[in-house]
């Protein structure tokens, strides 16, 4: 076959399938800007007639998607800063101090990752409800302070910082604290920035917890209240497409922004080694 | 001796964390599982019985039961194949030399992923609408006749594992590039002058040294598919005709719509021990396969 030929088809084929990957997205920020009711019709419509910001309008002032989000915010924020601190100190001791059972409680740790979260949801509600913090931040926060992916991640990056480095710290008289703060966090970095975004995008986007330990509005994460919303207005097309659209949009922006590092983890994460 | 003290300084706080929220869970679950575990009990632990294995009974003997564990193996068996084909062509294309602006397409093809599972369910329940849904549109225009995509118990499922191979293809794709990108080119040059053409460069090269990479992505895919909720909690309901039911969303219905916190562990650990006996299967069938090859 005609290399040039084969050269067009591939870039063809890339650009197609882009095309139809982007478009339910692209047409989601179309029809948040229709008027009401104009995306059903027949045919439907890919651009609105007379572009309003009524949806948007709508869904922070009767809605109350602005508590929502900065809901989303505050949780997701939250638990990617401590998170880090509990994944970060764990990791880079599992990689780099000596204790005694150190290689089989790092297996058993592994091995929880067999379990799947929801086998310990429920009496983890249980727990939560005695501890009082269902319907609160601290019910979606608390049991995401430190997980077994962030350590493994930590600890695969941490592997390759060199033993003389933290020997010649401690012939100088620096404490393992002091010595972690100071000489191996800087080194971390890179690995700071990947599990941060992770965690974030992550937390942001869970749905199945935050439902069942925010059963009350006032507390409930963007994509819970957006599950509920769709609930109650099914016909309310263009104003979920928008409710969709604020809730996408940060991630998104987040990833595009900072995506160098989310596809790195990505592979660190998958990648046995 | 001091960097082993303050090596538990480092550890212990996740420990905790991990230990209370997760290992412990994970243990009372099993234990709630042979209880009959209720509102009451949530009240007052006084009223809190064991009956054994009896939630596990009742489940065994429920037919939603066996409808949502049909209709997930369903969501398994077609969706994975289909997400990691859509995973591979993806990964081919972009790792052709001959492709341009692979940054670019590599972002448009990936920007799924990090989308949240419930806005762009949102979305998609919408472009499958019968009457004004674009994908019914374009089926028109191919001449074939509107399907009631969510209303129908015969095209649910198929929608939703559509929706999901859209949403999931991009993670199993970036894998699948930095396996491509593992195979050392003297292989191909090799093939090449022994006259070997795409075709054979593929089922002799590629798809052999890819194969631990496919392995381990179809364990990380059927372990992510068995734990089908949001999709169906957004698109359906479970309905029509609980067709798009999953094991997760029957254990979410019982433990907090009906809180029968006691049968909704038991169906967890059912699910889990399903995976894992399908996990391990698959394992177990490809390095047999592998070793006879």
């Amino acid at each position: 076959m005609n290399p040039r030929v084969i050269r067009v088809a591939v870039n063809a084929a890339l650009v197609v399938v882009s095309a139809l990957v982007l478009f339910p997205l692209l047409w989601m920020l179309s029809v948040s800007f229709m008027q009401q009711g104009e995306s059903s019709a027949f045919p439907p419509p890919l651009l609105p007639a007379h572009a309003t910001f009524d949806n948007y309008r709508q869904l922070f002032e009767r809605a109350g998607m602005g508590r929502y989000l900065a809901n989303s915010l505050a949780i997701a924020g939250a638990l990617t800063v401590l998170s880090l601190a509990f994944n970060l100190s764990a990791g880079y001791a599992f990689a780099k101090l000596q204790f005694a059972g150190r290689e089989r409680l790092f297996q058993t740790l592994l091995g929880a990752l067999l379990i799947p979260a929801q086998v310990a949801m429920i009496p983890l509600f249980v727990i939560m409800k005695w501890l009082h913090l269902v319907n609160s931040y601290g019910g979606v926060i608390v049991p995401g302070l430190a997980g077994v992916f962030g350590i493994y991640l930590v600890r695969q990056y941490a592997q390759t910082i060199p033993d003389e480095l933290l020997e010649a710290a401690r012939i100088d008289g620096a404490g393992e604290w002091r010595i972690f703060l100071r000489i191996v966090l800087p080194l971390l970095k890179p690995i700071v920035v990947t599990l941060a975004i992770f965690t974030f995008l992550a937390s942001w986007n869970d749905f199945m917890w935050p439902l069942i330990v925010l059963s009350d509005q006032a507390w409930q994460t963007a994509p819970v209240a957006l599950a509920g919303l769709s609930r109650e207005h099914v016909q309310d097309n263009e104003l979920m497409m928008a409710g969709s659209m604020v809730t996408i949009l940060p991630v998104l922006a987040l990833f595009l922004v900072l995506q160098r590092h989310y596809l790195q983890g990505l592979l660190l994460g998958s990648v046995k080694g | 001796m001091t960097t082993s003290r303050a090596a538990w300084t480092f550890v212990t706080p996740a420990l905790l964390v991990i230990g209370a929220f997760f290992a412990l869970p994970v243990l009372a679950a099993f234990a709630l599982s042979l209880t009959d575990f209720d509102l009451y009990a949530l009240a007052d632990l006084k009223n809190l019985r064991f009956i054994g294995f009896g939630n596990y009974l009742d489940v065994l003997h429920a037919p939603l039961f066996w409808k949502s564990l049909l209709n997930t193996v369903y969501f398994v068996a077609v969706g994975v194949p289909l997400s990691m084909a859509a995973s591979l062509g993806a990964a081919l294309l972009l790792n052709s030399p001959l492709a341009r602006f692979k940054g670019l397409f590599r972002t448009a093809l990936f920007a799924p992923v990090v989308t949240t599972v419930v806005a762009v369910a949102l979305i998609w329940r919408y472009l499958f609408h019968t009457k004004y849904g674009l994908i019914n549109y374009a089926l028109v225009h191919l001449g074939i006749e509107p399907i009631d995509w969510l209303g129908d118990p015969h095209f649910s499922m198929p929608a939703i594992i559509v929706f999901a191979v859209w949403k999931n293809f991009g993670y199993n794709m970036i894998i699948l590039i930095a396996g491509l990108q593992g195979i050392p080119q003297e292989l191909y040059e090799a093939a090449r002058i022994d006259g070997a053409n795409a075709w054979h460069q593929f089922r002799h090269i590629t798809f052999p040294s890819l194969r631990p990479v496919l392995l381990l992505v179809a364990i990380i895919t059927v372990a992510g598919y068995f734990q089908l909720f949001a999709e169906p909690y957004v698109m359906t309901r479970g309905d029509p005709l609980q067709s798009t039911y999953s094991v997760l969303y029957y254990m979410y219905e019982e433990g907090f719509t009906w809180w029968s916190l006691g049968r909704a562990s038991a169906i967890a650990f059912l699910l889990f021990a399903l995976m894992l006996i399908v996990t391990r299967a698959l394992l177990w069938l490809m390095r047999r396969r592998g070793e006879a090859a």
